[in-house]
């Protein structure tokens, strides 16, 4: 990275090992297709289309790139799953429509290098064997969809995208579609059906894995516009190399985002699994803020299981067991998953002392009750139950007993929805219940143990 | 009455719901984002002109309207205010701001429920909601004004001031 310099106030971290934010807040960067090919931009996309099909796809199976959207599910595999005898249409669409709570990584990647995605994407759909692919951005990012709009322009008239890509006989057209502000298009088979101008109603799984039945019910690939970017790179330095950033099983480098009590909150790329908690608090973060203690730290966006500060974590099978406090976790998908929660989105949310527990889940289940498509009861009327809930709790309205309803709302979703939305709701109400029991109950009133409380002086009481 | 589309926004729509050769259904989201823009909401009309120009029942529009947040049925102010409410920002002091921004601009949240979630200013000059995570989590309390991003909003004069 010799001779890039960053904005002043902006520069990375000494623990980051930049790939993917490259250029972000960088110098003299622009996101015009010049800079972008002052810097070898597109060649990896001239040497894909010379490369077997199957090479690619081997390549980012062999490099274990990992989604970056949430679930971390293998790239290459994903790829891998599109049916061989498959005579359909194959499409690919960009997920962008990053809306996990506490997590903000993908903004900057499209508006300050769009053609890092529009050049991963266009070798991902090469590799796929998809001539139509969309952008699907939400819709509070209207400058990012007119950035991307632009730099799908300046690339479609230098010959990267449209008819018979430099001669290889490829087509590609790629599309900006803007979501309208719905959390629930951020789920794949949400999303298509989004795509497909319905309600994003998800999908049951199976029989409707997008890789084999996805829009128009054709094999279509989603990605992450992180996991996209990272495609590039690989055929970059191959996957050899690149798979020697990061840990074992865990390659590669991932953006997390840092937002909450902190000193200094961002984001911040680094290799998976090399930076603890521990560091990226203390060291990237400038710690927390004067005269607090941590609290709690959400993992990997809000519907992560919280860690609480004082936790012991055992992680490792027999001879490797070992334990963990929260600053020791590497910050990799196995470990976090062995700790209970998840690497997520990568959003990492830090709860200092001063917060009260009850509010902060409350904030959550308020989010969750927003945003549940309504399709499955359990999560349709459960995340608002647990919101109502935890709207009294705050309110001083509850009883002790409540917060037992509050668990047995949360265990009742789970795993009784077609998507994981179900999940992903029910997951903070289950693990702040579970690490934070008795912060919650201090916040209620035994005297009101069976009253019956008056839900319109409640909304007004949470400020809603 | 029907919709009076300019001709030019037409066209917009029109090569807009090419990017969609499987299927014109697909271009619901885009064709309505395009006449929320232009006419501030999406009437009964609106639904209509959409229907037709995608040759699909009403109903099929209408229910993509009430779903989406991001698809508003009554006019907001001049300028829409978005600001967010999600944990990071809510923890940036989101819900502080929301009181200065109603203060300042004249605006009574009394009314709003999760159905009618927009409050309009008296002289319609500015009309605020919140919104669910703007994905800006890191710099918050963070907000939209139309099209407009404002991160780590602290002056609420200033950033009201450049709205006239």
């Amino acid at each position: 990275m010799s001779g890039i310099t960053y904005k002043s106030g902006r520069e990375p971290h000494a623990k980051e090992h930049r790939v993917v934010f490259r250029n972000v807040d960088r110098n003299g960067w622009d996101t015009s297709l010049k800079t972008y090919m002052s810097e070898g931009g597109y060649e990896q996309l001239q040497r894909a289309l010379k490369m077997p099909r199957q090479e690619i796809v081997d390549e980012v199976k062999r490099a274990g790139l990992r989604g970056r959207g949430g679930a971390g599910f293998p790239c290459g595999v994903k790829w891998g799953f599109i049916p061989p005898t498959n005579t359909k249409p194959v499409y690919l669409i960009c997920n962008a429509d990053e809306s996990e709570p506490g997590t903000f990584k993908d903004r900057y990647i499209i508006h300050q290098d769009p053609h890092q995605l529009i050049e991963g994407m266009a070798i991902a759909c090469f590799a796929v064997g998809a001539s139509l692919s969309y952008i699907y951005i939400r819709e509070e990012f209207p400058e990012g969809a007119s950035i991307l709009e632009k730099a799908i322009a300046e690339a479609h008239a230098k010959g990267f995208l449209g008819k018979n890509i430099l001669g290889s006989g490829f087509d590609l057209e790629i599309y900006v579609h803007r979501g309208a502000g719905a959390y629930i298009c951020g789920e794949e088979t949400g999303l298509i059906e989004s795509l497909e101008g319905k309600r994003p109603y998800p999908r049951i799984k199976p029989p409707y894995f997008p890789a084999a039945m996805g829009l128009y019910l054709c094999p279509t690939i989603v990605n992450n516009v992180e996991t996209l970017c990272h495609v590039k790179h690989i055929l970059e330095i191959g996957a050899d190399q690149w798979s020697r950033t990061g840990t074992p099983n865990n390659t590669g480098t991932r953006i997390l985002c840092v937002s909450g009590d902190v000193r200094k909150q961002g984001y911040f790329e680094v290799e998976v699994g090399k930076v603890t908690m521990g560091e990226l608090i203390n060291d990237m973060c400038g710690g927390l803020k004067p005269g607090r203690e941590l609290k709690a730290v959400i993992p990997g966006g809000s519907s992560a299981k919280v860690l609480r500060a004082d936790e012991t974590f055992t992680v490792g099978r027999g001879d490797d067991a070992r334990k963990l406090t929260i600053w020791d976790i590497p910050m990799d998908f196995d470990t976090l998953a062995a700790c209970g929660s998840m690497a997520g989105s990568g959003g990492v949310i830090v709860i200092d002392d001063s917060r009260s527990i009850s509010w902060v889940l409350n904030n959550i289940n308020n989010f969750y009750a927003h945003e549940s498509c309504g399709q499955c009861t359990p999560c349709r009327e459960g995340s608002l139950w647990m919101k109502k809930i935890t709207d009294r709790v705050v309110a001083g309205k509850a009883s002790p007993s409540d917060i037992d309803t509050l668990e047995g709302v949360a265990r009742n979703i789970d795993g009784r929805t077609i998507c994981a939305f179900g999940e992903a709701c029910s997951w903070p109400t289950e693990s702040f219940v579970e690490k934070f029991r008795s912060e919650l109950i201090a916040d209620t009133k035994p005297e009101l143990e069976g009253a019956i409380v008056n839900a319109e002086t409640l909304t007004a009481a949470a400020g809603l | 009455m029907a919709l009076a589309v300019p001709p030019e926004l037409e066209k917009v729509i029109d090569e807009r719901i090419t990017h969609y050769p499987v299927s014109k259904r697909s271009a619901v989201l885009p064709v309505l984002h395009h006449l929320q823009h232009h006419f501030g909401f999406l009437s009964e009309e609106a639904v209509e002109w959409t229907a037709t120009k995608l040759e699909l029942e009403p109903i099929k529009v209408l229910e993509v309207v009430t779903f989406y947040p991001g698809f508003r049925q009554s006019a907001p102010g001049k300028y829409h205010i978005r600001v967010c409410r999600t944990l990071s920002c809510a923890m940036a002091g989101s819900y502080d701001l929301m009181e200065s921004l109603c203060d300042k601009a004249g605006i009574d949240r009394s009314g709003v429920t999760h159905h009618h979630p927009i409050a309009v200013s008296a002289d319609g000059k500015f009309s605020i909601e919140f919104a669910e995570c703007l994905a800006s989590c890191g710099f918050g309390p963070v907000c939209m004004v139309n099209d407009d991003f404002h991160e780590a909003v602290s002056d609420v004069e200033s950033l009201l001031g450049q709205y006239s």
